[in-house]
């Protein structure tokens, strides 16, 4: 387990060198999430408000056993709730706890303009940093799971910060510590992701699911959640998760590559009139006097 | 042009119009009156704290050294789409106030082949056909228009990006870069002909008024129309007047 202070390998529109990077080498993280063993009790989103401190809210009921239809800039972690048909007409009813799945390419941190608003850590936790935040909204537009939200009142975006500041004292996420059938689980990404595996072939070969699988997607270089699913096929059930996460290209591409070619060839222009002067001079009004 | 936006334009100008003056001394002319000079002013003042608040969130490599200028990142975001807002409403009444002079037409044309020979100085006056504005300045109220609605349509859901979700925003976020960039090139270009390029020019849009030099060298079509004159004849007299001042 990683303890002490968390170091940063990722600075949003940061233009110089990450300072300490590589000193220390540190485990990647990785929360679990068995969405086959969640009995939808909540204990996680309770756990979430106490630990960060966060006043509840008044929510919109919308006739679902679920706390609110989307999380919110004080609410990071929710239990999705889908009634799922299956072909043979039999019931399922999925949970999936919804909440910042801190991809390794993380595309806030890849859209956000602002020096510093966004840090991921060696051990892959991305979190938001207010203080610098602009409130620009960018990293909402670039990230594929609908996950940061903006606060109008204090112009800030929030979200999960897989409990940046207790797992850097050693100790797991709230929600982990909160999860009474124990499918939470938090520890390095290695161990997580083999024990996913396991669970998932056991869904397959003894429990009749033999789409079981896990989600960790590679499109956003795997993620530091990840979920045993049922179903891996059709991700979509399970409250909306995206098949295939991508980030959009102006925040790749375009962010990258089109961006500071543009501005230097914009700014040629200068040079170009400063030399013009220079060697054509300016044109005076003929005659001149 | 409708009736109601012709009668906005026509109203607006009168108003302006009835403070400040143009004091047009002898051998000048008058090039731009009162309400022209507030809109163009009004235009830059907008323009350039949006141009500078825009580079700071365009890039990571100018963040730092151009968010300080207003005030930190936060206040800079919350600041751009205000300048814009300016610069965009004076541009408005600008469009209207310009649009007939700023038409294309097909001296234009003729003078887009000649380009080169502009750009070069190889010319000491303009061609005969050169009306008020030259196809290049045309050109750049073009670009403008362009721009500034690409800025709009695009500005918009930036602004208010929870209104529109994020595919919205991220195709607006390259467009707003594009129109940006063409504004960069084109208002670098604009402050140099306006000023060191062209000696006298400046005048223009602070007084109001050129020489009649000015005119018949940048301007000819628009110096035969305002005074009457051959603008040649009237140059070719001025040249031979210096040859032989005692004259």
């Amino acid at each position: 387990m990683p303890s002490g202070t968390l170091q940063i390998k990722a600075i949003s529109a940061h233009s110089g060198s990450i300072p300490g990077l590589g000193v220390q080498r540190e485990e990647e993280v990785c929360k679990y999430i068995d969405v086959t063993t969640c009995i939808g009790c909540k204990a996680c989103e309770v756990a979430c408000v106490e630990w960060n401190d966060m006043p509840f809210q008044q929510t919109t009921f919308d006739n679902t056993y679920q706390t609110m239809p989307n999380t919110s800039w004080n609410y990071w972690n929710l239990i999705k709730f889908h009634e799922h048909q299956r072909d043979d007409g039999t019931l399922m009813w999925l949970m999936r706890k919804d909440q910042c799945m801190h991809c390794e390419d993380p595309g806030c941190l890849r859209a956000c303009p602002a020096d510093g608003a966004i840090v991921q850590y060696t051990n892959g936790i991305v979190d938001f940093q207010q203080e610098n935040c602009i409130g620009c909204q960018y990293c909402v537009s670039g990230c594929p799971f609908d996950v940061p939200k903006f606060n109008s009142a204090t112009k800030k975006v929030y979200k999960c910060t897989l409990c940046s500041d207790r797992v850097g004292q050693g100790l797991e996420p709230a929600c982990v510590k909160s999860c009474p059938t124990g499918c939470l689980k938090f520890g390095t990404k290695t161990d997580m992701r083999a024990l996913a595996d396991a669970r998932a072939k056991q869904l397959r070969e003894h429990s009749g699911f033999p789409n079981a699988g896990v989600y960790d997607p590679p499109s956003v270089g795997g993620t530091h959640v990840v979920y045993v699913l049922h179903d891996i096929t059709k991700p979509e059930l399970y409250g909306g998760l995206p098949a295939n996460p991508t980030i959009p290209v102006t925040y790749t591409i375009w962010k990258r590559v089109a961006k500071p070619v543009g501005l230097l060839l914009a700014l040629l222009a200068a040079p170009v009139a400063f030399f013009h002067y220079i060697t054509e001079g300016p044109k005076e009004p003929s005659p001149p006097q | 042009m409708s009736g109601a936006i012709e009668r906005l334009d026509e109203r607006a100008r009168q108003r302006v119009e009835t403070f400040g003056r143009t004091v047009v001394h002898g051998g000048e002319l008058l090039r731009h009156p009162v309400y022209t000079r507030v809109l163009h002013w009004g235009v830059a003042i907008c323009f350039v704290p949006a141009l500078l608040s825009g580079l700071a969130i365009y890039s990571p490599w100018l963040y730092r050294a151009l968010t300080p200028l207003f005030g930190g990142g936060p206040m800079t975001r919350l600041l751009h789409p205000w300048f814009s807002l300016g610069f965009v409403v004076f541009f408005a009444f600008q469009f209207l106030n310009w649009l007939s002079p700023m038409t294309w037409n097909r001296d234009d044309r003729r003078w887009m082949k000649r380009i080169k020979s502009y750009v070069t100085n190889a010319e000491e006056v303009e061609p005969e056909y050169v009306d008020f504005f030259n196809a290049g300045q045309k050109l750049y109220f073009w670009a403008i228009v362009g721009s500034a609605t690409v800025f709009v349509l695009s500005g918009i859901p930036m602004w208010f990006p929870e209104i529109f979700g994020r595919i919205v925003v991220a195709i607006s976020y390259v467009l707003h870069d594009l129109a940006g960039l063409v504004m960069l090139v084109g208002f670098i270009i604009h402050v140099y002909e306006g000023t060191a390029s062209q000696p006298g020019t400046f005048n223009a849009m602070t007084r109001g008024t050129v020489e009649r030099r000015w005119a018949w060298t940048h301007h000819p079509a628009w110096y035969r129309r305002v005074t009457g004159r051959d603008p040649r004849a009237d140059h070719d007299q001025e040249v031979r007047n210096l040859r032989s001042p005692d004259k």
